[in-house]
């Protein structure tokens, strides 16, 4: 783990994070997390893994402030995770793109400006611009339902990043997805992180999606979830031809085996 | 940055794999389906009448028993006046008196009269229903709470409920205002009316799903913008059937209502007050049930409109 720097503060910290489901009417409680601690640096892509239940999207919930942790605490840019959501620290795409299927794209991307009072011209601009930066300018006046799942998603990522956010949560936002749209929104993801200097959280259940993504890839085991091995990848500028690199393939075997929980072998080979 | 990544920078084509769908699933939102309803619509109108003037043909005059058990109505022209009398009654004089004025004025004046009422009750129903939708929603023991009584509050039979609200209003007096007949009637349609926009109201303000809701809190978005942003947006399709129920609820308040209470001017009285005339001027009476018609006809009218000018709040129709 990259021990925090004196200098600027960490995108996420988590320190001794639990979360607790409470049970109840016969259903047993469920120890979501236990124990996570997590320092995501500023402009790293950091992708979550594990199977179904290791509290992945949890603990991107937890950073949103969508929910609080049992235990622990939980710090976005220096600061408590709920005032960084009041700030509009972080912009977030979940796994439905989510969009209103009575406004038009661009009406959509502008959204959030608009709740926070940005007057019509200015956010038409910026909505505008983010349109550019994901590929969709002809676009901007169609409704939702005249999209393909992979153009939605493009304009959920589009409004993520509306008010500028240094962090850009992602939960499975291409789980959707057919391969093909995949692997191209993940390209475009790279360079739109690259491009806004933004530090990416990301969720996923892809092995290749994570290593291709990543800077690092922390993987979490479930019952109870928690956090078994971060594996550091950063294969560098990416393109087309990361994917078929040798060290892209030992990267994706690393986090195989981390997954299957020979994770600590290796993690000491690295070092 | 690389030629790879360039290639799928902004000018990304779209992949077969992920195309839009078909111009097929997109919103049908000119008038032709309009025009097209409308013209069935005639058509069956005209279907009606002549299944009327065929069974005047082949029925009895007696109309048909079944063990004593009449089953089919008589078709002698006191019963069953043709669709020509009731249509030229409504151009003669109401009344034998020399000043009287053709049907057709009195059953306009009557529908206009109940028209008005109605609409007064379908907007404080509707008021009412909506905030009873807001509240319930926001607040889960204003659910618990409320919810049985709304439901309740419609088990009560609508002619026991007139004269107490009669005698309960009648006796108000609020500054400057001094009840009218037609408010206790418009406050019996309203108290029809409001029932389904409360239930369709509480279940379109709920029906967003939970990442809409949490994406809204990710904008540390207040109650009220997200009310107005999602809430009621997303309703709509909700609203729209509701509104539909409710203003026939308002219609049937506001005719029987009208007879109950004993209010005067209303199409509800006209059809009672003719109705005496019934075996001497049998086409008279047809003329007030068509009104009555014409007054439900009128309303739904209103409500397709609204349900057309927010076509783009409702899901896309067809494919």
């Amino acid at each position: 783990m990259i021990a925090p720097s004196a200098g600027p503060p960490a995108a996420v910290e988590l320190s001794g994070v639990d979360k607790v489901f409470p049970g109840g009417r016969g259903r047993p409680e469920v120890r979501a997390l236990v124990g996570v601690d997590l320092t995501v640096a500023a402009g790293d892509l950091v992708t979550f893994i594990g199977p179904s239940g290791c509290g992945k999207s949890t603990l991107l919930r937890l950073i949103a402030d969508l929910t609080g942790p049992s235990a622990g605490t939980v710090r976005v840019n220096g600061k408590p995770a709920r005032q960084a959501r009041l700030d509009q620290d972080y912009g977030i795409a979940f796994q439905q793109a989510g969009l209103m299927d009575w406004r038009t794209v661009v009406r959509n991307v502008e959204l959030p400006l608009e709740l926070h009072g940005w007057d019509r011209a200015r956010r038409r601009d910026r909505a505008l611009e983010l349109l550019e930066l994901v590929g969709l300018s002809d676009f901007a006046g169609a409704y939702p339902a005249e999209l393909s799942g992979g153009m939605q998603q493009r304009v959920a990522i589009a409004r993520a990043l509306a008010i500028g956010p240094k962090l850009l949560l992602m939960d499975e936002p291409f789980g959707a997805l057919d391969e093909m749209t995949r692997e191209r929104l993940q390209v475009e993801l790279a360079r739109i992180a690259r491009e806004t200097e933004a530090t990416v959280v990301f969720v996923t259940h892809s092995i290749s999606e994570a290593v291709y993504l990543s800077d690092r890839v922390v993987v979490m085991s479930s019952r109870p979830g928690r956090v078994t091995t971060v594996v550091d990848v950063r294969l560098g500028e990416r393109t087309e031809d990361t994917r078929e690199s040798p060290d892209f393939f030992a990267k994706v075997t690393e986090v195989r085996e981390a997954l299957r929980g020979r994770a600590t072998v290796w993690a000491a080979e690295e070092r | 940055m690389t030629g790879a990544i360039g290639e799928l920078g902004p000018a990304a084509p779209v992949a077969a794999a992920d195309a839009p769908p078909p111009p097929s699933t997109r919103r049908e939102r000119g008038w032709g389906r309009s025009v097209r309803r409308a013209g069935w619509f005639a058509a069956s109108v005209v279907l009606v009448c002549a299944l009327w003037e065929a069974y005047k043909l082949v029925g009895s005059p007696d109309g048909g028993s079944l063990f004593g058990v009449r089953v089919l109505p008589r078709a002698d022209d006191a019963s069953m006046p043709h669709v020509w009398e009731v249509l030229r009654r409504f151009g003669r004089p109401e009344s034998s008196a020399a000043d009287s004025s053709p049907v057709v004025v009195g059953v306009l004046e009557a529908v206009w009269f109940t028209f008005r009422v109605a609409m007064a009750g379908l907007l404080l129903g509707v008021l009412v229903g909506l905030l009873l939708g807001v509240v319930m929603q926001r607040y889960a023991v204003a659910e618990r709470g409320l919810l049985p009584y709304v439901v309740l509050s419609q088990t009560v039979p609508l002619i026991a409920l007139a004269p107490l609200v009669v005698g309960w209003a009648g006796r108000l007096h609020i500054g400057e205002l001094t009840w009218r007949p037609w408010m206790s009637v418009a406050v019996i349609a309203a108290y029809l009316a409001f029932f389904p926009m409360a239930v369709g109201a509480l279940r379109g303000l709920r029906s967003p799903p939970a990442y809409a809701v949490e994406l809204m809190l990710s904008y540390s978005a207040s109650y009220r913008q997200s009310l107005l942003r999602l809430r009621l947006p997303a309703a709509v399709p909700y609203l729209i059937p509701a509104l539909r129920l409710a203003a026939a609820a308002a219609i049937v308040g506001a005719i029987v209502a009208e007879i109950s209470t004993g209010t005067r001017g209303g199409i509800g009285r006209l059809v009672i007050e003719y109705s005496r005339e019934a075996t001497s001027d049998p086409a008279k009476v047809y003329t007030a049930f068509l009104g009555a018609a014409a007054l439900g006809l009128l309303v739904a009218g209103l409500v397709a409109l609204l349900d057309h000018a927010l076509s783009r709040y409702q899901p896309v129709r067809g494919s």
